[in-house]
């Protein structure tokens, strides 16, 4: 069968199964289970009207639970075990923890993440406060956000691609296709570089991709909170004769610093989930090895479940005051 | 640089200047990748995307026709050697300037005579038909070299869309893929939009024990990374039977976009009007009706907000795909894992690498412009309230 029909099949299959199960556990409960009708209809109505929460939840506590509550505490179970022959899963304690701990790959995608944590998050905020503040008052501001924003529609391994064309290095004789190494060579580098192939540097190269990446996202919140800001604190500014520096940073930044940390925790999320362009480009190779690329390579290539949980873990544990603040937040609001 | 402060034009150029700077420094990373996808693999590796938008100066080198076999005999012992320096290339425009030696590339201009001693001469037209004029030992042996100062106008060619879309024997196409990646997507954005709707409206509008907790719960699982969720679930999977493949991959991709879509939804779903929904209930309109006849259609900014996201994060994806569809049949693979694929084994190809890129990136591209107004909705109601 051509696969454009076989793909129309199962989406009409997958889509209609779930438009069923909405339709038709309404009208079981409705027309069969408890009729609105005859003696007792009031109290049916009640009791239809006490199970439904639960009829709409359903699917949906199921596929968290099931997809992301489960999850956790199977990884985390995982991370304690060594897989042994036959699939016989043996408990070792935190054996796999401290023997991911002395491995060298291990403290190096650490160290990578840490750096990737500090730079990628204050970069993406920095270029994006900056593209909101100066395409803030242009006449042609949109069409700028526009194409500052669009890289967010771009896959991270489109970007991958995008960046190693960018990094493209070729041999000294022959004329350079990668902008960077031909920059490199009009202003004065003596011979082209391997850009991704020198450590510690090249780590900045791949993060080069996310800033890119992350910046419109960053732009187009901290837009909307510059534009919140009342007008009468920067008029007030002005008139007391602030410059245009200082009612950037001291008049405009404070009030929208809660939206600040609320992007730069966002990215934070995003950074320390970094697979695709890492894994894209460079595989980890020449110490750019990150968290999430080393748990693939345990998980899937070295195929040890027990290093690859505890690493997954890792990136768990890093998340986790954030989740703990978005919780408190979020019940401190609905009070 | 505020209205009031007065708009000094130094002030507004500046400004002018480093958004576009901005813009461009944002704008060159794809447009490289689009410009290359429209060349020749020769191109390409001839020179920069850059400068393939303006006429090409380029130094070429090219032999005359092999003296043994072509010469002709003038007589006094003279031969000559007579042709067209581009026979058998494809050659498309002008010659600016020729030499016979590389140390100084631009000696004679088109239509000139080069004297090469001792009675030896080569004359070049602008067309390229050449003679080659010596004696019986000058021409002989290897034939004369010539370098030559070309312009070529820009060129640009769909063959490499051609070759990556639509061509059969091309087993690295993007055809395939492009399917397979439309069938993950599209149940994947459907089916968490019907069930997270439903939920959301239940966590928005309906009473019962253990609310509150519940989107707390959903607030938590929103940071959580999918990474934990790979080995338990293909387990899982395995173990009830549906292994690696389709339905895998959307109920993984459901399960992940869930909590984003109820807390989307939830929060648009709060703010609609209270009236409408009691007046709804007094007429006697059951919650299911009012959910379908009156929330769903009220909410459809926010649904389309999500639908773009799940949209652009299930169609760039590759871990999930790895991990939940992909076996080592082959069949299913999706557009990013052939990417990385390519990257992998034609590293150098850059006509075929850009053009799949580009065919991949393309799409997600045009939802993007299309839709921009409900994205940015949709980023504005997730992160700032």
């Amino acid at each position: 069968m051509h696969p454009a029909i076989l793909g129309l099949f199962t989406i009409i299959i997958g889509v209609g199964g779930c438009l069923a199960y909405f339709y038709g556990s309404n009208l079981l409960l409705d027309k069969v289970l408890f009729k609105p009708t005859g003696p007792n209809a009031g109290r049916n109505i009640n009791r239809a009207n006490m199970i439904r929460p639960w009829l709409f939840l359903l699917p949906a506590i199921l596929a968290l639970g099931l997809y992301l509550a489960y999850p956790v505490f199977a990884t985390l179970h995982l991370s304690f075990m060594e897989r042994g022959p036959g699939g016989r899963l043996d408990f070792v304690g935190l054996e796999n923890y401290t023997q991911m701990f002395a491995e060298p790959k291990f403290r190096e995608a650490m160290w990578n993440n840490v750096l990737w944590l500090i730079t990628v998050p204050a970069a993406a905020t920095g270029f994006g406060l900056l593209a909101a503040q100066l395409t803030d008052r242009l006449s042609w501001g949109n069409i700028a956000k526009s194409i500052v924003f669009m890289p967010m529609a771009i896959s991270f391994v489109g970007a991958a691609v995008i960046f190693k064309l960018i990094y493209e290095a070729r041999p000294e004789d022959v004329a350079q296709i990668g902008i960077l190494n031909h920059l490199y060579l009009t202003f004065g580098g003596t011979e082209p570089q391997q850009w991704l192939q020198i450590p510690f540097w090249n780590n900045f190269f791949l993060m080069a991709v996310l800033i890119w990446i992350q910046t419109g996202f960053a732009m187009v919140i901290l837009s909307a909170a510059l534009r919140g800001i009342p007008e009468e604190t920067v008029e007030a500014a002005i008139i007391d004769g602030a410059n245009p520096f200082q009612i950037f940073f001291k008049i405009k930044v404070p009030q929208i610093m809660s939206t600040i940390v609320v992007v730069w925790t966002t990215i934070t999320i995003a950074t320390l989930k970094v697979f695709d362009i890492v894994f894209a480009m460079t595989n980890g190779q020449w110490e750019t090895q990150v968290l999430a690329n080393y748990m693939y390579d345990k998980l899937f290539r070295a195929n040890d479940w027990g290093m690859g949980s505890a690493s997954a873990m890792i990136i768990m544990l890093m998340v986790t005051p954030i989740l703990v603040w978005n919780v408190y937040n979020a019940r401190k609001e609905m009070r | 640089m505020d209205g009031i402060s007065g708009q000094k034009p130094a002030v507004v150029w500046a400004l002018n200047i480093s958004v576009v700077l901005l813009v461009l420094l944002w704008l060159f990373p794809t447009l490289g990748l689009f410009v290359s996808s429209f060349r020749t693999g020769d191109q390409i590796t001839a020179s920069g995307w850059w400068s393939s938008m303006f006429p090409a100066e380029q130094t070429i080198q090219i032999r005359a026709a092999d003296p043994d076999d072509s010469r002709v005999d003038l007589g006094n012992g003279r031969f000559m050697v007579e042709g067209n320096i581009f026979d058998g290339q494809e050659f498309e425009g002008t010659l600016e300037a020729w030499a016979t030696s590389s140390r100084d590339l631009s000696a004679f201009q088109p239509g000139e005579t080069a004297d090469l001693g001792d009675g030896e001469t080569f004359t070049l037209q602008a067309d390229g038909a050449y003679v080659w004029e010596g004696n019986d030992d000058q021409i002989s042996g290897r034939a004369q070299r010539v370098f030559m100062d070309v312009v070529t106008p820009p060129d640009f060619t769909l063959q490499n869309y051609n070759f990556v879309l639509f061509d059969e024997d091309n087993s690295e196409g993007m055809a395939k893929a492009f399917f397979n990646t439309l069938t993950v997507v599209i149940p994947a954005t459907i089916i968490p939009i019907l069930i997270a709707a439903f939920a959301a409206y239940a966590l928005a509008w309906m009473d019962f024990p253990g609310r509150a907790l519940l989107i707390a719960a959903v607030v938590g699982l929103l940071v959580v990374p999918l990474q934990l969720a790979l080995i338990p679930l293909l387990s899982l999977h395995n173990a009830v039977g549906i292994g690696k493949g389709y339905l895998g991959v959307w109920l993984a991709h459901t399960g992940f976009g869930l909590p984003l879509a109820i807390y989307l939804l939830r929060n648009y779903m709060v703010g609609l009007p209270r009236d409408i929904i009691e007046n709804a209930k007094v007429d006697g309109a059951s919650d299911f009706q009012i959910f379908t006849k009156i929330i769903l259609p009220l909410s459809f900014p926010a649904l389309a907000s999500f639908a773009i996201f799940q949209f652009l994060w299930t169609w760039n994806d590759l871990l999930v795909a790895l991990v939940f569809l992909i076996d080592a049949s082959g069949q299913t693979t999706v557009m990013t894992k052939q990417i990385v694929e390519l990257l992998g084994t034609r590293g150098g190809d850059w006509e075929i690498l850009a053009t799949s890129a580009f065919v991949s990136i393309a799409v997600p591209l045009a939802v993007f412009f299309a839709m921009q107004k409900y994205l940015v909705r949709g980023l504005l109601a997730g992160s700032v309230k």
